[in-house]
């Protein structure tokens, strides 16, 4: 048992799941297998028991680049001071229809 | 970690659960709340993991193909829970092995629950219908817990688990349904399985000194006797539905807490279980360890298909 093994851990896979057509696929967890192949495997058995998907991504999590360490950082103010790109910036009278 | 960063970020930190917001993997958090998160999780997910023990142990002698596939699917939600749990730990900074390491020689834990043995099939719906009735009230509130990951997996733990309470009782429904000795089965099981769900929910609030500080970092919302409580008014009347006596003779409704009073479950008796001390413990790791090195080849076969793989694909 503990400290037998020594080869390298599987590598860990995000998964994305397409609940359905017209969906995006959305990230729903992790998982560890020692191939691509495999990794889809996995995911259809660990997270689409329940018809939960249509189509499954899988992609290595050391492939994904991220924008900062912290959730919370500069890289998103430039869309915190622009408010006018939001519709409710421009005022409009209630009498104008369709709009 | 000690920065002069530190400060600012365990006020950021601070601030986000007091918003009630969710902390994310790669946010800064002070090392005791990780800690405290590995440790809660590990021992969640090792739960569903040594949890399909019990029940797998009635997979060949179901008495039905349709109970047999009812309890087939159960015992691999039952994995499927372990793992989701597993990538929310990892989150964290821990490895995967090392999980599966410190559940093999007991550094961490899994409930108590496991460590009682399934005697007769009825045990089979009494799990359904009371332990897992008791692991929803647990996990419930921590869909909303404080850490995004754990809630997540939570979410999709939670959706699973109602249908393994709904066919725990349907089964438990259908031997109360049938002969004078299926009744008394029925009742004989949920005898053994009451006092131990209770204790599901952990000691006291008086004798569980981190649930404080869990509760101030949002992981988790309600006390042990609160979750306790909620868990035996939900089951008074199910078991009246059902037409089992549950076995406490102090267990009456209280008209002025509009709840039920109920009796003291026996603590040594818990103690003793989490010690390692219960009818099942060592049984149960045997179990896990041996599975775990009967498989030790089919891990390293596909390891070496992938490197063969890799360096040109002469596999297939």
């Amino acid at each position: 048992m503990s400290g037998r093994e020594t080869s390298p851990e599987w590598p860990l896979y995000e998964v994305f799941v397409r609940g359905k057509r017209g969906l995006n696929h959305v990230h729903v967890g992790s998982l560890h297998a020692a191939d691509d192949t495999m990794a889809v495997l996995h995911a259809r058995d660990v997270y689409t028991r329940r018809n939960e998907g249509v189509s499954v991504w899988v992609v290595r999590s050391a492939h994904i680049t991220a924008s900062s360490p912290d959730e919370k950082d500069p890289m998103f103010a430039p869309s915190g001071d622009k408010v006018y790109r939001h519709p409710t910036f421009y005022e409009i009278p209630d009498s104008v229809p369709h709009m | 970690m000690t920065t002069a960063a530190e400060p600012r970020l365990a006020e950021h930190f601070e601030a986000t659960i007091a918003r009630h917001d969710r902390i994310e993997p790669r946010d800064w958090m002070p090392e005791a709340y990780r800690a405290t998160l590995v440790r809660q999780i590990a021992q969640h997910a090792h739960s569903e993991v040594i949890g399909m023990q019990p029940e797998g142990d009635w997979l060949t002698r179901a008495p039905s193909l349709r109970r047999k596939a009812v309890l087939l699917a159960k015992v691999q939600d039952e994995a499927g829970h372990g793992l989701y749990l597993y990538s929310a730990c990892e989150t964290l900074g821990v490895t995967r092995r090392e999980l599966t390491e410190k559940l093999l020689d007991g550094r961490q834990k899994y409930s108590s629950i496991f460590n009682y043995p399934t005697l007769s099939y009825a045990d089979v719906g009494t799990i359904g219908w009371l332990v897992d009735g008791a692991a929803i009230c647990n996990q419930v509130p921590l869909c909303r817990t404080s850490y995004g990951p754990y809630g997540r997996a939570m979410i999709r733990v939670c959706k699973e688990e109602s249908f393994h309470q709904r066919q725990g009782f349907e089964l438990l429904m259908t031997m109360m349904r049938g002969t004078d000795e299926q009744r008394e089965m029925v009742q004989e099981s949920v005898n053994r399985f009451w006092w131990p769900a209770l204790m599901m929910f952990g000691p006291p609030d008086d004798a569980s000194p981190n649930t404080a500080r869990s509760m101030a970092w949002g992981i988790k919302r309600d006390t042990n006797d609160e979750l306790r409580q909620r868990f035996v008014d939900m089951s008074v009347p199910q078991a009246e539905v059902l037409g089992v006596t549950l076995p406490d003779p102090e267990l009456a409704w209280n008209e002025q807490r509009q709840a039920h009073d109920f009796g003291e479950p026996d603590w040594d008796e818990f103690w003793a279980v989490v010690n390692g001390d219960g009818p099942c413990n060592a049984q149960r790791i045997e179990h896990r360890r041996r599975a775990h090195d009967d498989g030790a080849w089919v891990r390293a076969a596909a390891t070496a298909f992938a490197a063969r793989q890799a360096e040109g694909g002469r596999g297939r």
